[in-house]
């Protein structure tokens, strides 16, 4: 009796559809920057941010490649020009639309002109990744195995983890890549066959976050090769990931 | 002996603590620690002016005391000291890491090997590719290497076996792939925003623990008053860390035994614990929840409400979940006496955290070293004797009913408590950190025992920040654990101590 119990207590876990879920209100997600003028002599933006996400020059922008979500903008501006929103589909294939300009309104989405043909003709209805933390800090690897697990059931759309790299198609990297792990990134990648693609999990895959420049890390894999996702987030939310790759590999 | 005696949570006069000769040190420290209620939370150096510095932190569980010792040495000359751990094995990782750091000499050290490759070390002809590995010899030896890449989606690191057929003799582990230079990061990232951003990702499944350790040290040092209904809040968040961890783990541990029903159903379960984070501060791992001298973000009546409610269904269903798998002789007869490890093999190495209770040492900080609001509770560690992986499991699963009950009973105190927490957003530079001190900060998150100190200059600047995370200590045991086990055993082993790579490499 017990498991029986168990599983109608449990009920339905997954979520049915996971471009629908509403965040709560305090979640950060997509940030919206009014256009409103900044106060004279005001850089309180830039000052407090740790990541050097903000740029002021003409008007403010802010990168998401960079950005730690920290919300720390948001309640240090004196015009309330900085608004988090609860959008969580952030994710884009062009590393330039993760930067936010004033007055933007509508989200971050991928540029489907970039996306190469063979992503569409091979992985549309399965693709394999190989994920590689690279300095990850375990946040990040915590939600990217969340979204396999009951609730995100990634596995529906045919994505799933894989152990070997001769399995994927591809290879999702989280952490800013330190020094220690520069080798291992490309054994495995070098190991993934034909046509591949590479994930930046995580603001620290994507542009180092607070390690940025430091002597630990070394990111000369990520010259090489394009880069076929990217997804902001500290750490990268379940949501914005799978929204993100299924848009990726959808016809 | 010479030593200054102070206690947890506190900063004391960098000068105060008396500067002793090697010898002294080495003396009365090992005297110290005969008595098993002591232990060493932490001991390291740092360039300090002309010299190299060292402090060591002795904590007696028994009577809350932390002695504190300091020696120098010439910065300039070569050193061969004899090693400490030659006596108290505890104390290898430590000496170890100083090696790397300063290529001091520890003259009987039985394996002064790298700790992590610190991209500062000493020896930078030491390279993460020519580890120093262990090598058995024989006709029916063999080696099984693992990772540093793993097969599951989990941080890298380095497991090389050595075996008899089946049977693991020795299993040794090479870290040092997470390194990030994050100690050395606290001081050239002098905004606090970066510093706690810092703090959030030394282990970023140890956010509370790490965060509110950090905040502690730098209102010790700002001379910012314990606020008890803010320590109150900052309890909750670090019990319900402690449950969303602990219930994880229980599923990632029935996944590695094929129980599917046990990992399907933990697995749902800690969705709910880290999205009530998500509603109280906008993240599922706590980011930002944890500011120095402040609480960002009020615990409203709404917010307590859906705390009751949250854990209300949670517990139902956890214990009918948790009945069934600690009643299902499939699940126990894997867990039963595999990674046994003793309670002798644990004070040797120093354990900490939950594997070293799982061997009957009665060790954690929210009773011996109180902190938060532990000071006011009386708290009874959880403790088994076996020291199996059975005995980790157990211990998790009493700790999640405890933490409900912890909880509980601080929601009910933060109603009737007559003072508030500052909410107000603190601007940083406008506070001076004192001059000239020590700060020290112990707390018992998920893991075990975390360990923060802080040492700042006459100009009143961040010189030297250390950060202890259990593995620290624990990385050995668990080397320990796996020998005379079967290979097929070890991630189950592993998934029990459930140790960080981050932390460790920082
Ligand atoms: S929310 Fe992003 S842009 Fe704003 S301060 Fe934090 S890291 Fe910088």
């Amino acid at each position: 009796m017990g498991i029986i119990d168990i599983l109608i207590h449990q009920g339905k876990q997954y979520i049915p559809d996971l471009s629908k879920p509403v965040l709560p209100e305090i979640y950060r997600g997509l940030p919206h920057l009014s256009t409103k003028a900044c106060g004279e002599g005001c850089n309180a933006c830039v000052d407090i941010c740790p990541t050097d996400a903000i740029v002021h020059t003409q008007g403010i922008s802010l990168d998401l490649g960079k950005c730690v979500f920290c919300g720390e903008c948001q309640s240090e501006c004196p015009e309330q020009k900085i608004k988090f929103t609860n959008d969580y589909k952030i994710a884009t294939n062009d590393r330039k639309r993760l930067v936010i300009a004033e007055g933007m309104t509508e989200g971050v989405k991928l540029d489907p002109d970039k996306v190469r043909a063979e992503i569409k003709q091979f992985f549309g209805g399965s693709l394999k990744l190989r994920q590689v933390s690279a300095g990850g800090d375990n946040a990040d690897e915590n939600e990217l195995n969340a979204c396999s697990n009951v609730n995100f059931d990634m596995g529906r759309y045919g994505i799933d983890w894989v152990a070997s790299p001769r399995h994927a198609d591809g290879m999702v990297i989280s952490g800013p890549i330190t020094e220690h792990m520069a080798e291992p990134v490309q054994i495995c990648y070098d190991a993934i066959p034909f046509p591949k693609i590479i994930i930046l999990a995580g603001t620290n895959a994507i542009s180092g976050g607070i390690f940025e420049g430091t002597k630990s890390l070394n990111r000369s894999f990520l010259d090489k090769y394009p880069i076929d996702l990217y997804v902001p987030g500290y750490p990268p939310h379940p949501l914005t990931f799978i929204n993100g790759v299924l848009a990726m590999i959808r016809k | 002996m010479n030593y200054l005696l102070t206690k947890n949570n506190t900063t004391v006069d960098l000068n105060a603590i008396p500067v002793i000769s090697y010898d002294d040190f080495s003396t009365d420290v090992s005297l110290l620690v005969q008595d098993e209620n002591r232990h060493c939370v932490t001991y390291y150096g740092w360039k300090h002016l002309e010299v190299l510095k060292f402090i060591c932190a002795i904590a007696d569980d028994a009577t809350a005391a932390i002695y504190l010792f300091s020696y120098e040495l010439n910065v300039h000359e070569k050193h061969h000291l004899a090693s400490l751990t030659h006596h108290i094995f505890a104390f290898h990782i430590f000496e170890r890491e100083i090696h790397e750091n300063f290529g001091i000499y520890f003259t009987d050290h039985p394996w002064l090997k790298p700790v992590r490759y610190a991209y500062d070390r000493a020896d930078q002809n030491n390279t993460i590719a020519n580890y120093p590995f262990f090598k058995i010899t024989g006709n029916e030896i063999h080696e099984v290497g693992v990772g540093p890449i793993h097969a599951g989606v989990i941080e890298p690191g380095h497991f090389r076996f050595m075996c008899n057929g089946e049977n693991v003799l020795h299993l040794e582990i090479q870290l040092g792939f997470q390194h990030k230079g994050t100690e050395n990061l606290f001081l050239t990232k002098s905004k606090m925003s970066q510093r706690h951003l810092l703090a959030e990702s030394i282990a970023g499944d140890t956010v509370v623990g790490h965060a509110y350790t950090f905040a502690r040290n730098m209102e010790q040092l700002y001379g910012i008053k314990e606020n008890l209904k803010l320590e109150l809040i900052r309890s909750i968040a670090l019990e319900l860390e402690r449950i969303a961890v602990h219930v994880g783990n229980l599923s990632a541990l029935c996944t590695d035994v094929a129980y599917q029903l046990g990992s399907a159903v933990f697995g749902a379960l800690r969705t709910p614990i880290i999205n009530y984070f998500q509603w109280w501060c906008g993240n599922r791992f706590s980011r930002t929840l944890i500011r120095t001298g402040y609480n960002p973000y009020p615990l409203t009546p709404a917010l307590c409400d859906r705390l009751v409610g949250v854990l209300d269904d949670f517990e139902k269903k956890y214990i009918e979940m948790s009945e069934e798998m600690f009643h299902l002789p499939s699940v126990l007869a894997r867990l039963e006496r595999s990674g046994i490890i003793t309670q002798e093999q644990m004070h040797l190495v120093g354990a900490v955290g939950v594997p070293a209770r799982a061997t009957g040492i009665k060790r954690d900080i929210r009773t011996s070293h109180p902190f938060a609001y532990y000071k006011h509770v009386k708290y009874e560690p959880v403790t088994q004797i076996a020291g199996d992986t059975l005995s980790h499991a157990v211990i998790r699963d009493h700790e999640i009913k405890k933490s409900i009950t912890l909880i509980r009973t601080f929601l009910s105190l933060l109603d009737t408590m007559p003072i508030s927490e500052p909410q107000q957003k603190i601007n940083y530079q406008t506070l001076a950190l004192k001059p000239n001190q020590f700060s020290i900060a112990l707390t018992e998150s998920w893991r075990g025992e975390i360990c923060h100190t802080a040492v700042t200059n006459a100009a009143g600047e961040l010189e030297h920040y250390k950060i202890k995370d259990p593995s620290m200590h624990n990385w050995l045991a668990l080397a320990l654990a796996v020998r005379n086990n079967e290979i097929s055993d070890f991630p189950i082993c592993n998934k029990t101590f459930d140790l960080s790579y981050c932390g460790h490499d920082l």
